[in-house]
């Protein structure tokens, strides 16, 4: 899969039961946003398929099913909080009374009247997020929504994403590129270069790697990952290639 | 399309300008003023009669289509465009919207440089008003057309305004404002043919004089070359991107 000319997705393949919170991290420019993308259905997919609660991702009967915040959120400048929400609300045929669910949901109730322009960088991202609540999402793909916000907020965040999932049922697609978070989610896809290096529960990932800490058990996996590579340029005695578990 | 969603796009268009009054306030009140301008700069009545059906008709579409490219290029650039593709929205909705919208502007914008032109200025018409109105409308329509195709090939804020006298001045050029159409050298003569513009300043002339001969032809062309540049427009927004 390819994000303006450069290769940026190689072999990557997976599935997400629905009504669990995945977490997708690595470090930036490892391709969570274009994974993203394509799941939502605003990236160009060179190669493969991408199908979301049943239908190829992007279709027209898809458009209202999946909410989606972007990386920097996508709010007009020039309007008020409020205002963003009732815009995106019509286009999306959400009924009124949500503009003021989800300024309750993400907290920004004290700023709905404020134009975007003057919001500072937490609360812009948090409008963004409001955006992708609106409606009755099946699946929200949430890219980096916690970044910039103090830890009292990322907290409360983190509990909406799991009251999201418990109460309503919804799947969340969260990327991040802080490990702290990952232990928040149900299930983690660590990436690296474009590649899944694991895809498992945050308990089985730190069983797997004998650590309590996923900033290490990631190191630990990138690690075994390049011993793999090497072995497989230069096979020798007790170093066969397709060796990893 | 949906006729909801098209609304709401134009009415949050329309919210977007009201908080940005002094934009409001150039786009309805220059061109009057250029108006009075001409007319002291002129100084001589019969002149400033056969100037002022010609700036009826390029303010519109300039004012328009720079208004409408950058606009629409914000759009693209500050990551709306990508959210609105991944929502309901369909192509001709958000076009749709904007010209709806810029429309509504134009049309605020027409009726004051008209009003002060017909009374303050003494601006004297052989025949009836609405000819000319009509003329100022569709170059309207054809400036938001052309800004929203513009602002396709355009990638910051300053290539758009660059776009302005890249369609303009050849269209104003070669329109017949300065040397008729038919004394201009063949091969500018044909140029000419397909443009919008030289249609559009020939429905002015005829505008002028009653509305008669190949009025109505001339505006089917400035109106079916907005409804093109529209659809190429539709073509130039992709859901999906690289």
């Amino acid at each position: 899969m390819e994000r303006g000319r450069r290769e940026v997705l190689h072999g990557v393949s997976f599935e997400v039961p629905r009504g669990m919170i995945l977490g997708l991290l690595g470090p930036s420019g490892c391709g969570k946003t274009t994974l993203m993308r394509s799941v939502v259905g605003v990236q160009v997919v060179a190669g493969g398929t991408v199908t979301v609660l049943g239908e190829p991702a992007g279709g027209p009967g898809l458009r209202a099913k999946v909410g989606y915040s972007t990386q920097s959120p996508a709010v007009y400048d020039d309007l008020t909080v409020a205002e963003n929400l009732a815009y995106f609300a019509s286009v999306l045929g959400a009924p009124r009374g949500d503009v003021g669910r989800v300024l309750g949901e993400v907290g920004l109730g004290g700023a709905a009247g404020q134009v975007a322009r003057t919001l500072s960088g937490g609360q812009r991202s948090r409008a963004g997020l409001a955006v992708a609540l609106l409606g009755s999402p099946e699946l929200l793909v949430l890219d980096e929504p916690t970044v910039g916000l103090d830890p009292v907020l990322r907290n409360e965040l983190w509990e909406l994403f799991h009251r999201l999932t418990a109460e309503r049922g919804m799947t969340l697609m969260v990327s991040s590129h802080v490990m702290d978070e990952a232990s928040r989610c149900d299930r983690l896809l660590l990436m690296r270069e474009g590649e899944i290096l694991a895809d498992d529960s945050p308990g089985a990932l730190r069983r797997r790697t004998g650590t309590d800490d996923l900033e290490k058990a990631f190191l630990r996996l990138v690690a075994e990952r390049e011993r793999a590579a090497d072995g497989a340029e230069r096979p020798g005695p007790g170093n066969g290639a397709g060796e990893r578990p | 399309m949906s006729i909801p969603i098209t609304l709401a796009t134009a009415r949050r268009i329309l919210t977007q300008l009201r908080h940005d009054r002094r934009t409001v306030g150039m786009m309805v009140l220059v061109p009057t003023l250029v108006m009075a301008l001409l007319y002291y700069v002129i100084g001589d009545q019969r002149s400033f009669n056969a100037w002022t059906p010609v700036l009826l008709c390029v303010f519109p579409f300039l004012v328009m289509f720079l208004v409408t490219s950058v606009a629409t290029l914000r759009e693209r650039t500050s990551g709306t465009l990508e959210r609105l593709m991944a929502s309901p929205l369909g192509k001709l909705d958000l076009l749709l919207g904007y010209g709806l919208a810029f429309g509504l502007m134009a049309a605020v914008q027409v009726a004051l440089v008209l009003a002060v032109s017909l009374t303050w200025l003494g601006f004297e018409l052989g025949g009836p008003v609405w000819p000319l109105v009509v003329v100022a409308l569709g170059n309207a329509l054809l400036g938001i057309a052309l800004g929203l195709l513009c602002s396709a090939f355009a990638r910051t804020e300053f290539q758009a305004v660059q776009f302005m006298p890249v369609v303009m001045i050849p269209q104003l050029l070669l329109g017949g404002i300065l040397v008729p159409r038919d004394r201009m050298a063949t091969v500018l003569e044909w140029i000419s043919n397909v443009l919008p513009m030289s249609y559009a300043i020939e429905a002015m002339k005829l505008a002028v004089a009653g509305a008669g001969g190949d009025f109505w032809r001339d505006m089917a062309v400035v109106a079916g070359s907005a409804v093109l540049a529209l659809v190429l427009g539709a073509a130039t927004l992709r859901r999906r991107t690289p």
